[in-house]
């Protein structure tokens, strides 16, 4: 990684809040900020605000208080550079549809009017399949595929979409520990070029592989990978809401 | 054999047969988009206010003398409905149900009152709720084709943005479609189709027969493609059928495709369920 991209922020989170309609806050007084090239993992426990975070991000939600900007422009202008995965459990397992269908559906945007994919548009999606080594899979139903194949597939969608970022919610829900291992190294290939950020409950596991940690329980710490320890984490997850050491950033 | 020299002998029973064939295509395709994005209950309140639009159509032309047909209420009320369900269900989503709930019957109502205080047939209100394929015109015929032109045109030319919507309403949004335009688009598409098949099976009936070929259908293809020219295939058939049995014992057209629809419907879960269970031992 050039020096350049280590500097360079592509998420920058200043004083941010977040309450749904008249409820409790989620999100009270967030500041973040993720440079290029990293490899960042959102963990805290359920209904800890990780999801809100994620969709603060990409502007499916707008602050209470506060600001985001992404590529320091504003999330919604800046969602075309971020290729977004959700949760695979949100879909409806029967819809008919191919896996090439769905990587497809990356190629959408805005200056898109009418009619059907036009043959660039097949070609990237082929090419974003065998990105996720599932070139021979593409005329499969997506639901009749492997929960791990599946994720690979909305992988591949994010993908064609030529992001400069990718935001991951939840990838190895579901998955066996194998195919989640097989999952984040090819993740952490792909880290090479684009930045990660990766919302998770399963602390334990992506550890391994991440550099940045931010943790999000009402609060928002980061901590560079190396200093998390049991107390940090129980701090995390023992619903007392502390502030935890986010001042460091250490070197890899 | 009575139905096929019925059918060379009769003009109305050719006009039955090709809006059945009409209405068979809308049905399949929309259909289609209406089964995977689960909003048949909506097509089914669309379905309730057409008669609101049949009513007032009639009454402005009965007691009134304006130049406008019942038909065209019909599409008014329909298109009127689809807009009021889709922009307060946009805007304030935990409430979707009742307001489904509530246009389905003030539709219904208002229907019912303005066909109260039209002189006129009262039989009417019966082949508004259960349909007449039978009293189709070679006028009525044109519309129809229009209409059906027109949904196709739109269903099919946006075909890649209305399944990314149908498929993952989040990530469209975030590929920057609109995503409220297209699901306006889509229940208004909904709403032309349903008057469309309002003529072949009435009000009433409209909702199975705008899901039974598309439910079926799933069964057998792997894309909302296939499934929407295997469900088109069905609705032609239930329709055709549907005139044919009921022709010789003075059947109830409209009441017979449904009825047929969902046998097959009926058969076709039964026999998945019983060839996965040879499978399974």
């Amino acid at each position: 990684m050039n020096p350049e991209q280590q500097t360079t922020p592509v998420i920058e989170v200043e004083n941010l809040s977040f309450r749904f309609d008249g409820g409790p806050p989620v999100l009270e007084d967030v500041n973040l900020e993720i440079i290029a090239g990293d490899f960042a993992s959102v963990i805290g426990p359920n209904g800890g605000g990780k999801t809100t975070l994620v969709k603060l991000i990409v502007g499916l939600l707008t602050p209470t208080a506060g600001k985001v900007r992404v590529f320091g422009q504003s999330p919604v202008k800046a969602r075309p550079r971020i290729g977004y995965m959700p949760q695979h459990a949100m879909m409806d397992p029967r819809f008919p549809v191919r896996a090439i269908d769905v990587v497809l559906m990356g190629r959408l945007g805005s200056g898109r009017r009418f009619g059907s994919y036009s043959r660039a548009d097949r070609e990237a999606a082929a090419d974003a399949l065998a990105k996720v080594s599932l070139e021979t899979v593409g005329a499969r139903p997506f639901s009749d595929l492997s929960g791990g194949q599946r994720q690979r597939v909305l992988l591949a969608r994010a993908l064609v979409t030529d992001p400069e970022m990718l935001l991951l919610d939840e990838p190895a829900a579901g998955l066996d520990q194998k195919v989640e291992q097989d999952f984040f190294e090819l993740l952490q290939e792909l880290n090479r070029q684009l930045t990660i950020i990766l919302v998770t409950h399963d602390l334990g596991f992506v550890a391994g592989f991440v550099r940045t940690v931010i943790c999000v329980h009402g609060h928002v710490d980061i901590h560079p990978t190396s200093t998390l320890d049991g107390r940090a984490i129980s701090e995390i997850y023992g619903g007392e809401v502390r502030m935890v050491r986010h001042d460091h950033r250490m070197d890899h | 054999m009575e139905f096929f020299n019925a059918v060379l002998e009769f003009e109305f029973l050719q006009h039955a047969l090709v809006a059945g064939a009409l209405a068979g295509i809308a049905c399949g395709v929309v259909g289609s988009y209406v089964v995977v994005r689960r909003i048949t209950y909506i097509a089914g309140a669309i379905a309730h206010c057409v008669l609101a639009g049949l009513g007032i159509g009639r009454w402005l032309q009965v007691v009134h003398g304006w130049p406008v047909t019942p038909a065209q209420g019909a599409v008014v009320a329909a298109v009127a409905a689809a807009l009021v369900i889709g922009i307060v269900s946009l805007r304030v989503r935990e409430r979707e149900d009742t307001i489904i709930g509530a246009v389905w019957a003030i539709g219904m109502a208002i229907g019912i009152l303005f066909i109260a205080v039209t002189p006129g047939y009262h039989e009417d209100l019966m082949s508004y709720l259960f349909g007449n394929i039978l009293l189709i015109g070679s006028g009525d015929l044109w519309i129809m084709a229009a209409l059906d032109a027109l949904v196709l045109v739109l269903a099919l030319g946006l075909y890649p943005q209305l399944e990314a919507v149908c498929f993952d309403e989040e990530f469209a949004r975030l590929r920057g479609l609109n995503v409220e335009a297209y699901v306006l688009v889509l229940l208004v598409l909904t709403a032309l189709t349903v008057v469309l098949l309002v003529s072949v099976v009435g009000i009433v009936l409209v909702i199975a027969l705008l899901t039974l070929p598309a439910a079926i259908a799933g069964h057998f293809t792997t894309t909302l493609r296939g499934m929407m020219a295997l469900a088109s295939l069905l609705a032609i058939a239930f329709t055709t059928g549907g005139l044919a049995v009921s022709y010789a014992p003075d059947l109830p057209a409209g009441a017979t495709t449904i009825v047929i629809a969902g046998a097959a419907y009926l058969l076709v879960l039964v026999l998945r369920r019983i060839i996965a269970g040879m499978r399974s031992r």
